[in-house]
């Protein structure tokens, strides 16, 4: 049966789908700005930010339309709080590809230190996490979503990587320290791109199965040990 | 028995067990067993003619006064079966009190007398207590203040809203333990309906409250245990918090969200 609710519903996955959209392109147009050292191009970023911003209100008017004259409950429910949390993530998530973009335009003001090879992978990691966590969403697949939690490992990885490869640097010659600083700021705002994907996908798990997977909680092995905690910002 | 699951229940006053009950031969309560923790209000869910007014009916043997009625299984308010030998079900009424979802004063008598007659059918024949518990029941009813004025008046020329907690206060004049309610908003407008919500929230640290209603949202909204029932049966019986956000059989899930029903 068809109810009015189940409409309202599928506008709102269709939206969150399409602000997920940009948030990879905010992400791939910052990175490979960065790569193909192209600072004009971080314009576009902006450009997919401010997209992402209208939408993150108008998905909370939507979700906010919906609790008030539906009355959701059971996954009805839990798909809309877990919906308000999402926009929340995407949101954020295009302020930190305006981050890179801030980052990546001050690297470029100098000459290169070092070929960027694992920034890129991380990069494309945290792409294919977002894509993933929005594809779990929409199919309303648990699995999948569970998927994207163990991908964040790689992504954290990549930053451990790089940040110890860059205080060798500049321990070795402190005149690269502002060029390594910026790299790594790229590096961090990338692992909190990464974070927020796990957010996204955490909530999916919690619109499907109704389980709070969080800090940890039913597989204590696998978030706690991580130092950064959650995206805040 | 479906139902009872992991929800942990730590004094039970109120506990049906095995009940089956017939129109005839039209087996409508199918070996339902559910226990009523004190102190709480229970919501009774479903579809119509899912049972849950049958079986609310069952708890206080109301269910028997229909013609060609009957039922199996037992009913133990505080340990004591009300389905045992020689128990009297006016009795068991007087202590598993009833409100029903449409307001029935009694129309000949005053908004005292409406109050003060359970009383002096239970043998209270001194005025100054019968007044002290009619006063007492009107305040419990939240009813106190609108009409302590005009206690002779008329019960029946109160507004709806006033009628029900009337009714209501009426039951808890006998001070029963146990308080049926078989959709008692259903007849009244929301600001009545909150009064009443307000009043169950309120009433149950001294009774405990069962209530059938067809307002998942005002069971969402009162209860702390919910019992969705479906033909006859009792589907699933849990924590409302829990029911309403991550109900565990489908069926559930199916009915609070509008899928049937």
């Amino acid at each position: 049966m068809e109810r009015a609710i189940d409409l309202e519903i599928q506008k709102l996955k269709e939206r969150i789908l399409l602000m997920g959209g940009y948030v990879e392109k905010a992400i791939e147009e910052a990175t490979q700005a960065l790569i193909d050292r192209e600072p004009e191009r971080f314009e576009k970023v902006h450009e997919y930010e401010t997209i992402i911003n209208r939408s993150h209100i108008e998905v909370d008017e939507a979700c906010l339309r919906l609790l008030a004259r539906q009355s959701p409950l059971a996954a009805d429910l839990r798909l809309i709080v877990a919906v308000i949390k999402i926009n929340t993530d995407l949101e954020r998530m295009g302020d930190q590809a305006v981050n890179i973009s801030h980052n990546g335009k001050r690297y470029l003001e100098r000459p290169p230190l070092k070929p960027l090879i694992d920034l890129p992978r991380m990069s494309q990691e945290v792409r294919v996490m977002v894509r993933a966590a929005l594809d779990a969403f929409v199919k309303r697949d648990s699995v999948m979503a569970a998927d994207v939690l163990q991908r964040d490992d790689s992504v954290d990885a990549l930053k451990h990587h790089i940040f110890q490869e860059l205080i060798a640097y500049m321990g070795k010659d402190p005149t690269t320290i502002e060029q390594a600083l910026n790299l790594i700021l790229i590096a961090r705002n990338l692992e909190r791109l990464g974070d927020h994907a796990t957010n996204i996908a955490e909530d999916v798990i919690f619109a499907v199965t109704g389980k709070d997977v969080r800090h940890g909680a039913h597989n204590p092995s696998r978030r706690v040990a991580k130092p950064s905690g959650k995206a805040k910002t | 028995m479906s139902g009872t699951r992991d929800i942990v229940i730590t004094q039970t006053i109120l506990d049906a067990k095995n009940i089956n009950a017939w129109f005839g031969s039209v087996h409508a309560i199918r070996d339902i067993s559910l226990p009523v923790e004190k102190n709480t209000v229970t919501a009774m869910i479903g579809p119509s003619g899912c049972g849950k007014s049958t079986f609310l009916r069952c708890l206080n043997r109301l269910h028997e006064e229909v013609a060609g009625a009957r039922v199996e299984g037992q009913v133990l308010l505080s340990g004591e079966d009300i389905y045992g030998p020689g128990t009297d079900p006016v009795a068991i009424r007087r202590k598993i009190g009833m409100v029903f979802q449409k307001p029935n004063p009694f129309p000949s008598m005053s908004i005292f007398n409406n109050v003060a007659v359970g009383l002096r059918l239970a043998g209270m024949g001194n005025k100054a207590l019968l007044a002290e518990t009619v006063e007492k029941s009107l305040k419990q009813a939240a009813l106190w203040n609108e009409v302590k004025d005009k206690l002779k008046a008329p019960g029946t020329s109160l507004s709806g809203g006033q009628q029900q907690r009337l009714c209501v206060a009426r039951a808890l004049a006998v001070n029963p333990p146990v308080l049926l309610m078989d959709e008692p908003t259903s007849a009244l407008d929301p600001i009545s309906t909150a009064k009443i919500e307000e009043l169950l929230i309120e009433l149950k640290k001294e009774v405990t409250v069962v209530i059938v209603t067809h307002n998942m949202q005002q069971a969402a909204r009162i209860s702390d245990r919910t019992a969705f029932f479906l033909l006859g049966e009792l589907i699933e019986y849990d924590d409302t918090s829990r029911l309403f956000t991550n109900p565990r059989d489908k069926r559930t899930e199916d009915y609070i969200t509008g899928r049937f029903g």
